[in-house]
């Protein structure tokens, strides 16, 4: 286990069900501040439900999912937390949460937990630039004094406006969407829409970052570009939790892999560790084409 | 030399006034694995949907065994038994995983659907275990599979992948990739393959093609076309590491 004081989030003995199926069982793992953690493993290991636990979207059967806000003193109150009602508990410079007990909004809201999805979820009917002004929406609540300042015409709802469309724009340029800013996001290609959906993600001032298959469509060029930007928003600060299948993004960009398989975890380690355990080659990697691996090492010369 | 099984000239398809495909030429041959391979928003899915009608072509030719099928209706070209498993998987999420297998082999030979289902649930022992469960309770992946398996049950003269491998576990990917080789060397069935992979896709393929902007710019075998530096360049490298 990784010391305390780097862990962002302790998901411990999580158990989802779904009727009489396990599809999650007594999942434990921590997810330290600043690293890319990575959740792989066969299709139907229950990765996205794990995802779908730690965003509020189901409400686990069993288990904690803790996320630490600020300073890591904030570890301190967990039991304390646990034991009483509470869904989140406030200290000096720091924050507990516990995510199991918190709807999806909050979550988002207040956790700042913020995820994408395997099937895009963008808003197709809106342009580019307004799916990243609604990911400001609680912000621009605040500063419009819900709507009332922001109807009398107060400067600081203006204000706030063009901070907004400004971050958006910054955005905007570095997922290189800028001259598709006012296209129905609806029409854009898929490698696009992938990266808009992060963006839109970012814009929501995440202190964790939920990927679920971010590369799957993209071309390995694509998947390249992709890695640049996961890495860029790391040296941010940001912590990710990222589902994928793409080897060439898993094992190049992660700090940390989890390994799942029909709901139990089977590897936990660095991606080395982890791409040469035989249970992982067995149930998910499989055994690599020589000339594959030759291939791709060809190319990356 | 016989007719392809599946030709296409000049074709361009519309999205209200914008032109997607601008006359797009290409074949497949009874018997080959054919390759599309391109850019996110070449126009490749949009080549895969006008073959089976839906978008219409505005313009040009789909001839499919001989009959011209441009303007014929999306079920009676299914009919036809040209299958497709389409990007995002559009499985029927209400109805189990055996109905949705059902429903892909309306068009086969019923004398044929115990064993076509057996031959199936071989190549995905997943779908085995959630027989009974309603398609939309499927992991992603697993719907992944269940949308091929689908379009096989069909007994296809000509199937259709739009990006199988998209959301499958890396052994999934190798074993889907092995089943087409087998499907084609030992029943000769005929694959037009769309697939982000472009290094598989060509390695498997007799032959491959090229899409840019909606525009077919460069054709040849899948070997030739894997030693292209533009093709390396493009679609293979990993970019800057």
């Amino acid at each position: 286990m990784p010391a305390a004081a780097d862990i962002l989030l302790r998901v411990e003995h999580l158990t989802m069900r779904f009727g009489g199926l396990v599809a999650v069982d007594d999942l434990s793992f921590s997810a330290r501040q600043g690293d890319i953690t990575a959740l792989i493993g066969p299709n139907g290991a229950g990765k996205t439900t794990v995802f779908n636990c730690i965003t509020g979207f189901y409400k686990p059967s069993e288990g904690r999912l803790a996320l630490r806000h600020g300073d890591a003193a904030a570890w301190g109150a967990l039991e304390t937390l646990t034991a009483g009602g509470k869904r989140s508990s406030k200290a000096d410079g720091g924050a507990l949460y516990l995510l199991e007990r918190m709807p999806d909004y909050l979550v988002a809201q207040q956790a700042r937990v913020a995820r994408t999805f395997q099937n895009i979820r963008l808003f197709p009917g809106m342009t580019v630039l307004e799916n990243l002004m609604v990911a400001q929406h609680n912000r621009l609540m605040l500063a419009s004094g819900y709507t009332l300042l922001g109807v009398l015409g107060f400067p600081s709802y203006g204000a706030a406006e063009r901070a907004a469309i400004e971050r958006a724009r910054s955005w905007l340029d570095r997922i290189g969407l800028t001259a598709r800013a006012d296209d129905p996001a609806g029409d854009l290609p898929y490698g696009a829409q992938r990266r808009l959906e992060i963006a839109r993600a970012m814009l929501t001032d995440p202190v964790l970052l939920c990927l679920d298959e971010p590369a799957a469509g993209l071309n390995p060029r694509e998947s390249a570009e992709l890695n640049e930007l996961l890495l860029s928003i790391r040296a941010d600060g940001l912590s990710i939790l990222l589902i994928e299948h793409d080897m060439s993004v898993v094992m190049q960009i992660s700090d940390h892999i989890v390994v799942l398989d029909y709901g139990v975890k089977i590897a936990d380690g660095a991606p080395a560790a982890v791409r040469s355990d035989e249970k992982v080659i067995a149930a998910y990697l499989g055994v690599e084409d020589e000339d594959v691996a030759q291939v791709e090492a060809e190319v990356r010369a | 030399m016989t007719a392809p099984l599946l030709s296409v000239r000049g074709v361009k398809t519309f999205y209200g006034r914008v032109m997607a495909l601008k006359g797009v030429d290409m074949d497949v041959n009874a018997g080959e694995i054919v390759t599309l391979i391109g850019a996110n928003g070449a126009g490749k899915s949009t080549l895969m949907m006008t073959i089976c009608g839906n978008p219409r072509a505005r313009e040009g030719a789909i001839v499919f065994d001989g009959r011209d099928i441009t303007q014929m209706p999306t079920h009676e070209i299914a009919r036809l038994k040209l299958a497709q498993s389409p990007e995002g998987r559009r499985i029927f999420s209400r109805m189990t995983v055996l109905e949705n297998l059902q429903m892909g082999a309306t068009v086969a030979d019923s004398a044929d659907f115990d064993a076509d289902l057996e031959r199936v649930l071989g190549l995905f022992p997943r779908l085995k275990q959630r027989i009974g469960q309603r398609g939309g309770t499927l992991s992603g992946g697993e719907q992944q599979m269940l949308a091929i398996a689908r379009a096989l049950m069909a007994r296809p003269r000509l199937l259709l992948l739009d990006e199988p491998s998209l959301g499958l576990a890396p052994i999934i990917v190798r074993q889907i990739f092995d089943a087409i080789r087998t499907l084609n060397a030992e029943t000769g069935l005929t694959v037009f393959l769309v697939e982000q992979n472009a290094y598989h896709a060509l390695k498997l393929a007799h032959r491959g093609y090229v899409m840019v902007n909606g525009l077919i710019t460069l054709a040849g075998s899948g070997r030739e076309l894997l030693e292209r530096p533009e093709i390396r360049q493009a679609y293979l490298e990993g970019g800057a590491h």
